[in-house]
């Protein structure tokens, strides 16, 4: 168990290196020169210019020798110093992400969670059984073939403009303050629902079918002939169909958190919410080169960390892992 | 999948390719492919979307990106779309995005696919410290999500065309293939036939392209699919997001501009309705064909 762990753990922290170095690399080797390269992207007056090129310079930490400047980064790094954004001079990055954070979380979270038990249970249900089957899976194929964004953009039209029924942008009512109080709250969840269905719908529509197609198997496999021929009831059968199922749609679950970190992204500008999203669409908008490097490397922590608490529970629930024994990819 | 039976290995001499029993199972496939509604149904979606692709630019006359006429126009028989806030022609735009889906989808998906099943048979057959070499790779690549990574480097680097984009987009989704393929290359190149082949003195690239490779035909046939779609999905997004190329057409960024001129609150949903319908047909229609190939190949998955 320690092993599997460890081993995990081993390709986490490759996995960050290269994320940083990436992060690191790509406005040095890229051919050209990067400064002038940003310049003339945010078509700067001459003047401002060459204040933007001295900037630049420190800001890389260009006037030092390469190694120094990939050392001096990671130095940074660990102070927990990611630079100034630009477009919101002069805060420091981790302060504009940091706040930026929770609200990409409360979607996130709660999406992923209630997305992956929802479908895993749809799923379940559908297998084997023809009617039910038969609407659940052209839906989820639907849901799973959904652009998040587009999801996003239906349910604002149809909700909110059109409807009104929900609120069409923001994370809270305009007149209010982030506090800890019921109004906020109330007023907090109704922005939040409608972010939430794009992301969790699309979501669940993947999990119901891989659960779907995972019991299929399962019930096919010798143990379910045998528990059947044994005079156990159906529903017994597919229990143990259902946990053994359960593994491969974990291990899914780490394969998918990029694709819903991605739509998360994409959903938040649709809705206008103050997460990451909508900062890294500010930022592409701005060409804020170092805001954008920021958030990347607050995905992949984030990401990261998600995988290992996966791993971890993986261990827990499939006991092969824990004697030993090589288990799941 | 499709493995070849234990009985069949013992009886290959591997010397030659057998070309005898080739025949029999292709009409066998193409009788169980035309028999399964899902299938049918997934492809003649997809094979309708590339039909409009390819001809749809032809019944028009507007240039997709041309200021043609009156602006914000629900559809009409003039326009069949309506008209954008810019006064352009949606179908236009709808139709010519719809090529450039084809042409992200195919490429990026393409350059997936290959990279995919190169590492994953190297790693698979190699084994040893090429296999944990490239499982490490796979792996690190895996874990990074591929749309942080391309924003990051599409914001870097000006993407001109969809090519480029399709470039990006294929070099970071493969490793899931990488994964599956190895697995699978795990588990057959210690079969009967491969060892047999093998001692006949066929190289490695002969043993993996003739003995291994057609044995799980249909598992990469399906993986391009998956990586096709999905390569269509993020390509979506990253032209949502405005780091596609700008000065041309497609879904994504449809869904962008319709957003940005707040056609939501106009209520133009003739503008942002079909680059969704459209994504989803293409890419829903791909999945539904690959359950119903994966029921062709597998008789276990077909309904009774």
């Amino acid at each position: 168990m320690i092993r599997y762990l460890g081993r995990k753990l081993l390709i986490y922290l490759v996995t960050f290196w290269v994320a940083v170095t990436i992060d690191w690399a790509i406005p040095r080797f890229m051919p050209g020169d990067p400064i002038e390269r940003l310049l003339s992207r945010m078509q700067a007056q001459p003047a401002s210019a060459d204040a933007l090129t001295g900037y630049y310079t420190q800001a890389f930490g260009f006037d030092v020798p390469i190694w120094q400047q990939y050392l001096n980064f990671w130095a940074a790094l660990f102070q927990g110093d990611l630079g100034r954004s630009i477009s919101n001079f002069p805060t420091p990055i981790s302060e504009l992400v940091i706040s930026a954070l929770p609200y990409t979380l409360a979607l996130l979270i709660p999406a992923i969670l209630l997305s992956f038990w929802a479908g895993n249970k749809l799923g379940a249900l559908a297998a084997r059984r023809k009617r039910l089957d038969n609407t659940v899976l052209p839906v989820s194929y639907v849901l799973t073939a959904t652009p998040q964004m587009w999801l996003g953009i239906m349910l604002a039209w149809i909700f909110a403009s059109s409807l009104a029924i929900f609120p069409v942008s923001g994370a809270y009512a305009l007149d209010l303050q982030p506090a800890w109080s019921l109004e906020f709250a109330l007023s907090f969840l109704e922005h939040w629902i409608l972010p939430f269905s794009a992301l969790f719908l699309v979501a669940l529509g993947g999990w119901a079918i891989g659960m779907r197609n995972m019991i299929i198997y399962e019930l096919e496999a010798e143990y379910s002939h045998y528990l059947a021929s044994l005079g156990a009831p159906t529903r017994l059968v597919r229990k143990y169909a259902y946990r053994n199922a359960l593994l491969p749609q974990i291990t899914g679950l780490a394969l998918a958190l990029g694709a819903v970190t991605a739509g998360a992204i994409v959903v938040e500008i649709v809705f206008s919410y103050p997460g990451l999203g909508s900062l890294t669409l500010g930022a592409i908008q701005n060409r804020d080169y170092f805001l954008i490097q920021g958030i990347f490397l607050f995905l992949i922590t984030g990401v990261l960390i998600a995988n290992f608490i996966i791993d971890i529970a993986y261990v827990l629930i499939d006991p092969r892992t824990r004697v030993g024994m090589q288990g799941g990819a | 999948m499709t493995e070849v039976s234990h009985t069949d290995a013992v009886a290959d001499p591997g010397i030659r390719a057998r070309p005898l029993p080739a025949k029999p199972r292709r009409s066998e496939f193409v009788y169980f492919a035309f028999r399964n509604r899902k299938f049918v149904l997934g492809g003649s979606v997809v094979l309708f979307m590339l039909a409009a692709a390819l001809l749809g630019p032809l019944l028009t006359d507007y240039a997709p990106l041309e200021f043609s006429g009156p602006t914000d126009q629900p559809p009409s028989s003039e326009y069949w779309f309506g008209t954008t806030s810019f006064g352009q022609d949606v179908y236009s735009q709808f139709v010519h995005g719809l090529r450039s889906a084809f042409v992200v989808g195919t490429i990026g998906g393409g350059l997936a696919w290959l990279i995919g099943a190169t590492v994953g048979f190297t790693a698979g057959y190699a084994g040893g410290w090429l296999d944990d070499l490239l499982n490490m790779l796979t792996n690190v690549v895996l874990v990074i999500p591929t749309l942080a990574i391309l924003i990051i480097v599409a914001a870097y680097v000006n993407v001109h065309s969809y090519t480029t984009e399709a470039i990006l987009i294929g070099l970071t989704s493969w490793p899931w293939a990488a994964r599956a393929v190895r697995a699978q290359t795990f588990s057959l190149k210690t079969r009967d036939f491969v060892d047999v082949a093998r001692l006949s003195g066929r190289t490695t690239r002969q043993i993996i392209v003739r003995e291994i490779a057609p044995n799980m035909s249909s598992y990469l046939l399906m993986m391009f699919i998956l990586l096709f779609g999905g390569a269509i999905l993020i390509g979506a997004s990253l032209d949502f997001l405005g780091l596609g190329p700008s000065e041309a057409v497609s879904l994504g960024l449809m869904m962008n501009n319709s957003f940005l001129s707040s056609a939501l609150l106009l209520g133009s949903w003739w503008w942002f309705v079909p680059p969704g319908v459209g994504i989803i047909a293409i890419v829903g229609g791909l999945y539904v064909m690959n359950v119903g190939l994966d029921e062709i190949f597998n008789p276990r998955l077909r309904e009774t």
